[in-house]
């Protein structure tokens, strides 16, 4: 089935054979009579689709695509049956895709969300998760003026030193200055945390499955766990969470903020700004990134058009010209 | 004379006079590019932007 050879071609060994026959024995006579028949006209139109390559790569191609368009569709190969030892609610609840301001090709970033975000991350996250990829000076010209960022940094006490004497000394946080952890090392946080580790938030949003959808149903997931659900003492359901168990307890309320610009601290307002907040922090490029793409689109689109226009117009007299051939009169 | 031909022969003639308007030319599309493209990206994200809301929070000397 696999192997064809191109229409027509049993057609010629037939007549090759049919013309030769004559002058040879009765067994070979044999294969002359099939092949007539399989040559009859009613039925080659028929045998030219079956046995053109054009059929073969379209079945192929149907075959494939299909399989793949089911896989792709339930995640399994048909007939094919799989094991799995995890339950669907033990790898986490999926998140709901949410509309974010930022989540288009074109959308950068709302600033005044990332504000509040730096907000609500101050007052709530930052009591237990570090930000060590973020300086003071990475939140000016973002979500910040420089004398508010010199102002927030200068509350912060920083170990410097050594001076003349040898001793290090507290000084004055300054621009340059990385935002300060919670807790000087591992250890001490998992001691205050009944031994889990609040993960630094720096890239959290790009190294979570689901990214920013994950962590805004995270932070808003939580309920009473169904019926039956086992639950350890110190621990909290939240249905998104691999494992539905986690160690940070619900920590977004109602009002929990109070916002300067007067936008109503509601948890899913909180949740939504801190989550912006932390996807800048992750992709802090992300405003020029998007710009810097639109104008390569842009760009490159117009030079492969140009590119594809010449090598038409060089290739115009390959394509059209004829070469004649004089035979020479006399030899 | 044809546009073409004034094109060959104020621009394209002398090698001299060719390279300088390369140079130029695409100094000049850069820029003109990159604002209009700022422009572009300005009037889409409105309002987003911390050049939006700068205003709100600097204190004026
Ligand atoms: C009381 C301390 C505390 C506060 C406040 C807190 N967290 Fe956590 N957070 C934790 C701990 C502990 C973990 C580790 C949980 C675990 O591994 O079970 C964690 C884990 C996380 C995770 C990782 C979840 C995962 O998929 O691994 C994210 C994201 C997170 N916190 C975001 C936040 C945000 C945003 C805030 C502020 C709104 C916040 N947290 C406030 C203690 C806290």
């Amino acid at each position: 089935m696999l192997a064809r050879l191109p229409a027509g071609a049993l057609k010629n060994v037939a007549a090759l054979s049919g013309a030769r026959s004559t002058s040879l024995n009765a067994a070979r006579s044999l294969p002359r009579v099939r092949f007539a028949s399989s040559s009859a006209s009613s039925s080659s139109a028929f045998e030219s689709f079956t046995n053109s390559r054009v059929t073969l790569a379209s079945a192929t191609l149907l075959t494939v695509g299909s399989i793949a368009w089911y896989a792709n569709l339930y995640g399994t190969l048909p007939f094919i049956g799989e094991v799995h030892a995890n339950s669907p609610a033990e790898e986490g609840l999926h998140p709901a895709q949410y509309p974010w301001s930022h989540g288009g090709l074109l959308d950068s970033f709302d600033h005044a969300s990332i504000r509040r975000g730096y907000q609500v991350y101050r007052e709530v996250c930052a009591a237990c998760h570090s930000l060590d990829r973020i300086a003071w000076r990475n939140l000016v010209g973002v979500s910040h003026t420089v004398d508010e960022v010199k102002a927030m940094a200068e509350e912060v006490e920083y170990e410097d030193g050594p001076n003349d004497q040898g001793e290090m000394f507290q000084r004055p946080g300054k621009l340059s200055d990385y935002l300060p952890p919670p807790y000087p090392n591992e250890e001490a946080a998992r001691a205050s945390n009944q031994g889990a580790l609040p993960p630094d938030l720096s890239l959290i949003v790009k190294a979570r499955h689901g990214g920013a959808d994950y962590i805004f149903s995270l932070l808003t997931g939580y309920r009473d766990p169904p019926a039956g659900f086992e639950i350890r003492e110190g621990m909290n359901y939240n249905p998104y969470f691999p494992g539905n168990a986690i160690s940070m307890a619900r920590v977004l309320f109602d009002g929990l903020v109070e916002y300067d610009d007067g936008t109503p601290a509601t948890t899913s307002q909180m949740a939504k700004d801190v989550v912006t907040f932390l996807n800048w922090a992750a992709e802090p490029e992300h405003d020029e990134r998007k710009k810097a793409g639109l104008k390569a689109v842009i760009l490159f689109s117009a030079l492969t058009a140009i590119s594809l226009y010449v090598k038409r117009h060089k290739w115009s007299i390959i394509k059209s010209r004829k070469i004649q051939y004089n035979p020479p009169s006399s030899h | 004379m044809s546009l073409a031909s004034t094109f060959y022969n104020t621009l394209v003639k002398r090698n001299s006079v060719f390279v300088p308007a390369i140079f130029t030319g695409a100094f000049a599309f850069s820029i003109g590019f990159d604002l209009g493209i700022t422009k572009l990206w300005d009037t889409w994200n409105k309002g987003k932007q911390w050049k939006d809301i700068r205003a709100r929070y600097v204190e004026e000397q």
